[in-house]
């Protein structure tokens, strides 16, 4: 009876997800990546891929790939997101549900969709055809996060802008923007991290003419070459942990969440 | 060219938002390097008056001239004035020395020209060495002190203030009062300051305008508007009163609480009905009753650190607050005197309740957008406007809001000795004044109801008040 009252044990059942669904595969990913097919320790997976022209290729066509998406997202999501949350230009909520709705809907279906698309409009599927399919499955996760922000911005910082001098383009580059720049992290790590082990997305929308990382783990995978996978795996999750650590330094900074 | 004393101009300002109007033909004209107080209750459309000023928002209706020159169109960032916001607005990307640097940086002033007005700014307020300090590590008065420095270092001819120490405890206030009025002299520029706080508009300003409902109640200066308020609005608003119903019996003498009483007043006419304001520290308490104009009992007594406060009934029932250095004790009988040039006596903004109606058959007539029931109507056609007068005593007021036929809430409390004045808002919009014995609080709801025989009915043409 005393262990059911107590508060703690309360959080057993997800201590028991946690271990079993997040730690217990990171440690097996660990083990293979540093194990050769029969069981014995070896840096040979890793020393394969950074000595593979053709892996590292495709490792540096998925980091082009992931950061072209994301300065797209950018350059359209900021100002879409700017225009939604100004309530002179934009007075209903409807709006801003209608351009968040993408999200809600299945990343495969709105990928399968786009590229039946491509085949109807008769173009050609290639680079192209991916990062129109990459931008329009993920700027939604880009506008979100800094239509948040600046809607939350306290008008005030505006108005004294302005009240020391600032004309509405001063407003919005010196105060607006920097303020916001927490939004635009959040947008990156939404945007960036999930594009760079994308595979689907390319394989539907290029036929399979452009591989990308995700989708080379992924045939590593599925022709059980379960070590190499792993070591291909473990890189990825590096740049991904390394892209978070500049989100954390970035808020600190800023001060502003 | 014309009008050179006068730094800022408001002529005939009117501002809605929505149905509701917050500003309502408001003129005011400031005097070069004057110390003026905008002060009022929380919504009185203070704050949305000096917003126009600042540029934030258009005025319905009006003119904004600053310097002689017309502003009404021209956006904030080309007006010539810097503000203090309420929360600071501190900008918090920036450091201290940054956020002050702001509007110089803006005007391209060279960086040791920058440099130097930062320090001299910074020193202006006491927050030298300051400089590197980020905006959020600061404590609340400092955050207020960086924000009066930003504005100031931009040299605004005027400098506004919306209620810049309402977030500060009492303690930091009374300092920062005192430092205000000292760089206010120091700078020898205009200061707009918008407050709620009476005794900091008392403490602070060359000139004072109250304001209440969106309109102008009175401008003048502190001694002014404390001893000789217009109306009874800004005779409570502005310290502590005893607000009275009274008669103007002729020149020079006045009735109220049961008694008459010289005074200096004239040219109200005669058996005018007035308000009479005597303030509590005017009331002279002695035990000698025969020497005394009127007596009372003692009902209370505080003792509030440099007086004490009394309550005490009079002898026709009426309670008066006195304060005087001496104590008196409770049940004392205790003799009353005031004097003449301490009874302030202002004209009524009304005596009965007026309403625009219309005539609906023999016994209804519509007013105040509902049908009431009244006693047989003679000599008026179906549909022939009207004017309803109710007396103010003659309004009902019920706790059971559904079995009234109006429902509103009680707007504005006023205590006049024996009863209160009630100011009601109705749901629709409409002000109703009730006098009532009852106790209610600002804010209850109450339904209204009027008795036939209680709505009296002019002929729109024959009125005159």
């Amino acid at each position: 009876m005393s262990i059911m009252t107590k508060r703690s044990t309360w959080a057993l059942p997800y201590a028991i997800f946690l271990l079993l669904f997040v730690a217990l595969p990171l440690i097996i990913i660990i083990l293979y990546a540093f194990q050769d097919s029969s069981g014995n320790f070896t840096f040979g997976n890793f020393v394969k891929f950074f000595t593979d022209a053709d892996a590292i290729g495709t490792f540096a066509l998925s980091l082009e790939v992931a950061i072209e998406n994301t300065i797209i997202c950018i350059l359209l999501g900021y100002p879409a997101a700017w225009i939604l949350a100004n309530r002179k230009l934009n007075r209903s909520t409807i709006t801003v549900v209608l351009f968040i709705m993408p999200m809600w809907i299945n990343a495969l279906m709105r990928t399968l969709a786009t590229a039946e698309l491509f085949h109807m409009l008769g173009i050609q599927l290639g680079k192209g055809t991916l990062l129109v399919g990459m931008v329009y499955d993920y700027l939604p996760f880009m506008i979100y996060p800094i239509y948040n922000i600046l809607n939350k911005m306290d008008k005030s910082y505006a108005e004294a802008a302005s009240d020391l001098g600032a004309t509405p383009w001063q407003v919005f580059w010196k105060v607006q923007v920097p303020l916001s720049m927490p939004g635009v992290v959040s947008g990156i790590m939404m945007v960036f991290m999930p594009t760079v082990s994308t595979f689907a997305i390319s394989e539907f929308l290029t036929n399979n003419k452009i591989k990308l990382f995700g989708t080379i783990i992924q045939e590593n995978i599925n022709s059980s070459m379960w070590n190499y996978g792993a070591a291909l795996s473990l890189v990825m999750l590096i740049i991904i942990g390394i892209t978070s650590l500049l989100q954390d330094n970035k808020k600190e900074v800023n001060g502003v969440v | 060219m014309e009008n050179k004393e006068y730094i800022i101009e408001l002529n005939n300002i009117s501002k809605s938002f929505g149905d509701k109007v917050i500003l309502d033909d408001v003129s005011i004209k400031v005097k070069k390097g004057e110390f003026v107080t905008i002060l009022g209750p929380s919504g009185c459309g203070k704050t949305t008056l000096l917003r126009l000023l600042a540029g934030f928002g258009q005025a319905d209706k009006g003119e904004i001239k600053i310097n002689g020159k017309d502003y009404t169109d021209i956006p904030p960032h080309e007006r010539p004035v810097n503000t203090v916001f309420q929360r600071y607005a501190l900008f918090p990307h920036l450091d201290v020395y940054e956020n002050i640097a702001f509007g110089l940086k803006l005007q391209k002033v060279p960086a040791p020209e920058i440099d130097k007005c930062v320090r001299r700014v910074l020193k202006m307020v006491s927050m030298t060495d300051y400089e590197d300090r980020d905006v959020e590590s600061l404590s609340g008065g400092q955050q207020q002190r960086v924000a009066i420095a930003r504005a100031i270092a931009n040299q605004p001819k005027v400098l506004l203030l919306d209620e810049p120490l309402a977030a500060l405890d009492l303690k930091m206030r009374k300092d920062m009062q005192i430092e205000l009025k000292e760089m206010h002299k120091k700078l020898g520029i205009t200061f707009i300051y918008v407050t709620h706080d009476q005794e900091e508009a008392l403490t602070l300003s060359d000139t004072i305008i109250v304001m209440n409902e969106g309109k102008i109640q009175q401008i003048g200066t502190p001694t002014d508007i404390y001893n000789e308020p217009q109306n009874s609005f800004v005779a409570d608003f502005i310290g502590e009163s005893n607000i009275l119903n009274g008669t103007m019996i002729k020149d020079k003498l006045v009735e109220f609480v049961g008694h008459e009483f010289e005074c200096i007043d004239e040219g109200f006419g005669e058996n005018a009905p007035v308000d009479v304001v005597v303030r509590p520290e005017d009331i002279y308490i002695v035990r000698n009753l025969e020497s005394a104009q009127f007596t009372a009992t003692v009902k209370s007594c505080t003792f509030k650190g440099v007086h004490y406060e009394m309550y005490v009934d009079t002898d026709k029932g009426y309670e008066l607050m006195i304060q005087d250095y001496n104590a008196f004790a409770p049940e004392q009988e205790v003799g009353l005197i005031i004097r003449p040039a301490d009874i302030q006596v202002m004209h009524k903004e009304r005596t009965c309740n007026t309403f625009e109606g219309e005539i609906v058959d023999e016994t209804h007539v519509k007013f105040l957008d509902e049908t009431f029931e009244s006693l047989p109507l003679e000599g008026f056609k179906e549909g022939e406007k009207v004017q309803v007068q109710v007396d103010f005593s003659k309004v009902d007021l019920i706790d059971h809001v559904e079995d009234g036929m109006l429902e509103g809430d009680v707007h504005f409390i006023i205590y006049k000795g024996d009863h209160y004045h009630l100011t009601i808002l109705t749901d629709e919009g409409y002000h109703i004044w009730v006098d009532t014995t009852d106790i209610w609080d600002k804010g209850d709801l109450v339904g209204i109801n009027i008795a036939p025989a209680d709505i009296k009915i002019v002929k729109c043409n024959e009125h005159n008040d």
